[in-house]
């Protein structure tokens, strides 16, 4: 650490350069902190580390090949991230989708939902210097990840949703791991809360720490539990709702405080209130059903079909050849993922790749507010709100 | 998915033609959605407008994107997504810009939050925004040459350009 000439910087400020393989980073972040002492007057975010060209690839690819790519935008949010290009393509189709599809849409991104806020609470408590929340946060996750396993084959990459319903019929048994899972998680969630809830040094780290009003939280577009830590109960399952969630009854959980430590409480909140949508979705999920829509040429005919009836031989090879194409125009979805608004703008010409698709990654966009958040803070009141702002690396540099 | 039109889009293309009729160039339904084509010398004051009167309160900017048409003239169209949190609404503002000279007013002054979409659109469209407080780029190394978003870009990149060796060097200045 070394006194150095800045454009901003007089001889009393020092400039650390954070990152990007800072632990408490959660990805490859680097930040440049202009500091006054341990004060932080101003504080430079540098990303693009993890830039891939997700959106450039989208372009030369079908509108089905792009789904495996969704996955890796948010990975710790990769059924959301397919639920939100799907949708955005069906849009565009003007496809219908099977109400036993919807459900199972639903309880799936309910669960991916429970799984990202356990990463989030274990990291961010490691972070604040609580180990062992992480060990137990992580024994949930991997229970959640057995049901994706179970689903689709994949803990992570789960590609599951598709254009048109989802991947596979849910499999045998599938209801009873998930009852046990709902048994066990309220409890192991009461568990969290006693670890931390009332820890003196959990609320020294967090409380009154990283506030932000309401007004510039919507001022700089952040959406997600930011937001509603700030005391807006926007979100989009409520607001815009999507795949039936209008059917659904669930809370919104608000604070006011706007400070990290509402940010936890609004995240453990919506643990709790996911899990009741995933009870619920269950019970509307019946037994037998279609899981995808009815629309020759755009959603892959059954293996069975395909083998006995020539229509479907032809839709399967032009679906895997040449893809389907979308009428010319413009869809724009949003869906709310773990993080806050996950959008996706999807642009048709016609053809049967897409002539642009735009993420609107909330990561992304709740990251530039972190100089607003951080000035006047302490060094290591830094962490405590990239933490509670909860971002994916791989969703920001995309 | 086919939606009715939001009940609400047609106060907004009212209320935004009362206050000025040259505003509105062209309003597009598709799939339920409302865009609303605005001219490019009237941006900013149509979406200080959209965001101002009291009818329309559209406080969230949610999404700004970039759509590049080549070889269409004009070539790109800037799509910025509209919500109003008490209106329970959601509109898309458009303004197109040519090949030759993409430039336009900078949205910050009426939402900050367009700082890093606006950015972003720089990095790998190459369009320009009047005004922006610091237009640097944000995904790509400051010395990357080209627009990677642009449909003349190829995806493989441009093979047989020497990677600059100082890509990677200079770091972003405070």
């Amino acid at each position: 650490m070394t006194t150095v000439e800045t454009a901003t910087g007089s001889a009393k400020t020092m400039v650390l350069n954070m990152g990007p393989q800072h632990p408490s980073t959660h990805g490859v972040l680097r930040i440049l902190l202009e500091l006054d002492g341990e004060t932080v007057l101003n504080a430079v975010p540098d990303l693009g580390y993890l830039h891939t060209g997700i959106e450039k690839s989208c372009e030369d690819k079908t509108y089905s090949q792009a789904i495996t790519l969704t996955d890796r935008m948010d990975y710790l949010n990769p059924l959301g991230n397919n639920l939100a290009y799907c949708l955005a393509v069906e849009k565009l189709l003007g496809l219908e989708i099977p109400k036993r599809a919807q459900y199972i849409r639903v309880m799936m991104v309910e669960l991916q939902r429970i799984s990202s806020h356990l990463v989030w609470l274990g990291t961010h408590a490691i972070d604040m210097g609580a180990m062992s929340v992480f060990l137990y946060c992580f024994r949930e996750r991997e229970e959640i990840l057995k049901i994706f396993e179970m689903f689709s084959g994949q803990r992570m990459m789960t590609s599951y949703i598709r254009i048109g319903g989802v991947a596979l019929q849910p499999p045998t048994g599938w209801r009873a791991a998930i009852e046990r899972f709902l048994k066990m998680m309220p409890s192991r969630v009461d568990e969290y809360e006693a670890l931390l809830t009332e820890n003196r040094i959990w609320i020294g780290r967090l409380k009154g720490v990283g506030v932000v009003s309401s007004r510039d939280a919507v001022a700089y577009s952040m959406t997600g539990p930011t937001l509603r830590a700030a005391g807006l109960a926007y979100d989009n399952r409520k607001v815009f709702p999507y795949s039936s969630y209008q059917e659904f009854k669930f809370d919104v959980p608000t604070r006011m405080e706007s400070d990290c430590y509402a940010r936890y409480l609004v995240r453990v909140a919506e643990i709790r209130e996911s899990l009741k949508i995933v009870e619920q979705a269950m019970a509307k999920i019946t037994d037998e059903g279609a899981i995808k829509t009815d629309a020759p040429g755009i959603v892959p005919p059954e293996r069975e079909k395909m083998k006995t009836e020539m229509e479907a031989l032809i839709y399967h090879f032009k679906i895997f050849t040449e893809g389907f194409s979308p009428p010319p125009g413009e869809a724009y979805v949003a869906v709310e993922s773990p993080r806050g608004e996950l959008g996706c703008f999807i642009a048709s010409d016609g053809s049967p790749k897409p002539l642009r698709v735009h993420f609107r990654s909330p990561s992304y966009i709740n990251l530039q507010a972190l100089p607003k958040i951080v000035e006047g803070q302490l060094l290591s009141d830094v962490i405590a709100c990239i933490g509670t702002i909860d971002i994916v690396l791989g969703e920001v540099d995309r | 998915m086919t939606e009715s039109p939001s009940p609400t889009s047609g106060v907004v293309v009212e209320t935004l033609r009362a206050w000025n009729p040259k505003a509105i160039a062209e309003v597009i339904e598709y799939r339920g959605e409302t865009t609303i084509v605005v001219p490019r010398e009237l941006l900013r004051a149509t979406a200080t407008q959209c965001r101002e009167n009291a009818k329309l309160h559209f406080n969230l900017l949610t999404d700004a994107t970039c759509v590049d048409r080549y070889p269409v003239e004009p070539r790109f169209e800037l799509n910025y997504q509209l919500v109003s949190i008490s209106c329970r609404d959601t509109v898309r503002l458009r303004t197109r810009l040519d090949g030759q000279n993409p430039v336009v007013d900078s949205l910050v002054a009426v939402w900050p939050g367009a700082n890093w979409l606006e950015r972003e659109i720089f990095d790998l469209f190459g369009v320009r925004f009047t005004g922006h407080p610091d237009l640097r780029r944000i995904l790509l190394p400051d010395n990357w040459e080209g627009h990677p978003l642009r449909k003349d870009f190829p995806v493989e990149g441009h093979r047989d350009t020497p990677v600059s060796r100082d890509m990677f060097k200079k770091s972003a200045p405070l």
